[in-house]
């Protein structure tokens, strides 16, 4: 069912506003709900509840390693809503590393991120980017035990950078330890900086999207175009609603985590770094920081910087994993990584100890190369064989790549942070 | 390149904008505050009250100070090299333990179990009419324990 729209009269000056986000007309096939989940929307969404909880955080919040964890307390005990208040802006926060993500896998999947669209791209992967570092800011500002030492243990992962590193981490610290000045860095950062170039580069990613000329879709001869008033909008306030309405009943039954207050003399057993970043904790344990620090993330950086770029055969803009076998090859491919990682974890934890096989050998190359090739060979043999006998295009097997990386991230980051106890031990 | 007037005056702007640019946000993001000659040097007394084959904590000064069977001193980092956590002294050999990872190091600071991979970092003693103190300003990176790096009174 398509509705006319109000055709004559004049607009009202929401309905304007409306008309230069979206075109007036739009293809049919755009506003289906599947075709793209509503998730660069929601996660639009998200930004203003954050925006506006964050405000309202903003008047009782003391950025002050005396006053930080007082205030909060204060706030959640004595102000009316202020539980309330805290646990939106929390929730909020987590959920939009979450949707940012998934919109990253649909544009992704879903082919939208070649020629016209692949300058768009590289502005997601920064929003992207600032997505986890406003996370990451606003980790420490409770200044209770889980935050410190999980900011504590991410600057640490920054010194590992040769050369640079540990002068990276000392400015982000304002010292060798977390204090009172990388309180006030962060705070500035999350309740300033980042927002403010949240905006500049939002506006410019919506542009971007409208330039393209909307969502990517596939080929079609006969397309059928309805207004996008009421028919794109009224979905949209649809699936708004349902957003802030879970986001509302979930922060009533769920309180935002608030432990002991900081304390730089005891570290908690096991600490563990934001949720987001367990995955690159979990690799850490695993192999030489020089790989899992420095060339690993620095290789699929640009990887996935370049991703729109590769010389690929057979371009299917718009559709789902480019074509039939391509969908079953990343169905496929995901399920070998995700056993891949999961083994190779149990092996590296329980049976291969190559820093003491190999204790003749420099660090760098026991728990670095070995291991490093011990993932790296069985990917490359899989993606050659489909390659060659599966007869696959580059295109599959670059998605297939993708793939693979990022189950085992999930793998990696899902192992943290359910099956990590004491110690770091794995626990079933 | 063709470098004509309104381009030099340009370029000259941008340079010296960004290096004004620079310099505030180094120092105005790090405030670091200087330590003063007080805070720079730990005394932690006389060097006779201290028994060989123990380790005494200073964690609040972020330092283990520990003298060995032949008497010589070393002064440790309480940050695990792994990822910055405070390890705690372990009873039992004398060594330390990571709580957060696991990560063990024996008494001379060297991993003896990974996830860490150097040493616990130390930092310099000073001995001055027998009184001991240890130089927090900088912590000494190694890769392995050797003897030059004990301090004897």
């Amino acid at each position: 069912m398509t509705h006319k729209g109000p055709q004559n009269r004049v607009r009202s000056s929401i309905e304007n506003f409306i008309l230069h986000l979206h075109p007036m007309r739009i293809d049919k096939r755009a506003i289906k709900f599947t075709r793209t989940f509503g998730l660069g929307g929601i996660s639009a969404l998200l930004f203003v509840i954050l925006f506006i909880s964050g405000i309202i955080l903003r008047f009782s919040y003391i950025p002050t390693v005396e006053h930080a964890y007082e205030s909060i307390v204060e706030l959640q005990n004595h102000s009316i809503f202020g539980q309330f208040i805290r646990n939106i802006h929390h929730l909020s926060g987590m959920l939009l590393v979450v949707v940012s993500f998934l919109h990253l896998i649909r544009v992704y999947y879903t082919q939208s991120i070649f020629q016209r669209r692949a300058k768009n791209w590289i502005y997601g992967l920064i929003l992207l980017f600032l997505v986890l570092f406003s996370s990451f800011t606003g980790y420490l500002l409770p200044w209770d035990q889980l935050s410190f030492w999980a900011v504590t243990v991410i600057t640490r992962v920054i010194e590992y950078f040769p050369f640079i590193g540990v002068h990276i981490a000392q400015y982000i610290r304002s010292g060798d330890v977390i204090n009172g000045n990388t309180l006030l860095n962060f705070y500035n950062l999350h309740t300033g900086v980042i927002p403010l170039v949240f905006v500049v580069l939002m506006s410019i990613h919506f542009w971007l999207v409208r330039n393209a000329g909307g969502v990517a879709l596939p080929k079609n001869e006969h397309k059928k175009r309805v207004n996008v008033l009421p028919n794109l909008v009224v979905k949209e306030m649809m699936v708004a609603s349902i957003v802030i309405a879970i986001i509302f009943i979930v922060s009533v039954f769920y309180n935002a985590p608030l432990l002991d207050e900081a304390n730089p003399l005891k570290s908690p057993n096991p600490t563990k770094a934001p949720w987001y970043f367990l995955g690159a904790q979990e690799l850490l344990l695993h192999v030489h920081p020089i790989f899992s620090a420095v060339i690993i993330p620095i290789g699929i950086g640009v990887f996935f910087i370049y991703l729109p770029y590769f010389n690929y055969k057979d371009l299917n803009i718009g559709v789902w994993f480019n074509s039939e076998k391509g969908k079953s090859l990343v169905i496929q491919s995901a399920l070998l990584s995700v056993a891949f990682t999961f083994i190779l974890i149990y092996l590296f934890e329980h049976f291969l100890h190559f820093e003491i096989w190999l204790s003749t050998y420099p660090s760098w190359i026991s728990t670095g190369v070995f291991p490093f090739l011990l993932y790296v060979l069985p990917v490359s043999a899989y993606l050659t064989l489909i390659y060659k006998k599966g007869k696959s295009s580059n295109t599959e097997v670059i998605m297939s790549l993708t793939t693979i990386l990022v189950s085992s991230y999930i793998t990696m980051l899902m192992i943290s942070l359910l099956l990590r106890g004491k110690g770091m031990l794995l626990v079933f | 390149m063709n470098l004509n007037r309104r381009k030099f005056i340009k370029r000259l702007i941008a340079a010296v904008v960004s290096i004004e640019a620079f310099f505030l946000i180094k120092n105005g993001i790090s405030t670091k505050t200087p330590l003063t000659e007080e805070e720079k040097l730990i005394s932690v007394g006389n060097a006779e009250l201290f028994m060989n084959n123990k380790t005494y904590p200073f964690v609040t000064n972020h330092f283990y100070l520990r003298r060995f069977k032949d008497g010589g001193f070393m002064a440790f980092s309480v940050k695990c090299t792994h990822l910055g956590c405070v390890v705690n002294i372990n009873s039992n050999t004398g060594g330390f333990n990571c709580p957060c990872h696991a990560s063990q190091f024996n008494e001379f600071g060297d991993v003896i179990s990974s996830p860490a991979t150097r040493p616990l970092d130390t930092y310099p003693i000073i001995v001055k009419n027998n009184e001991l103190w240890v130089d927090i300003t900088k912590a000494t990176t190694r890769t392995t324990f050797d003897k030059s790096q004990l301090t004897y009174i």
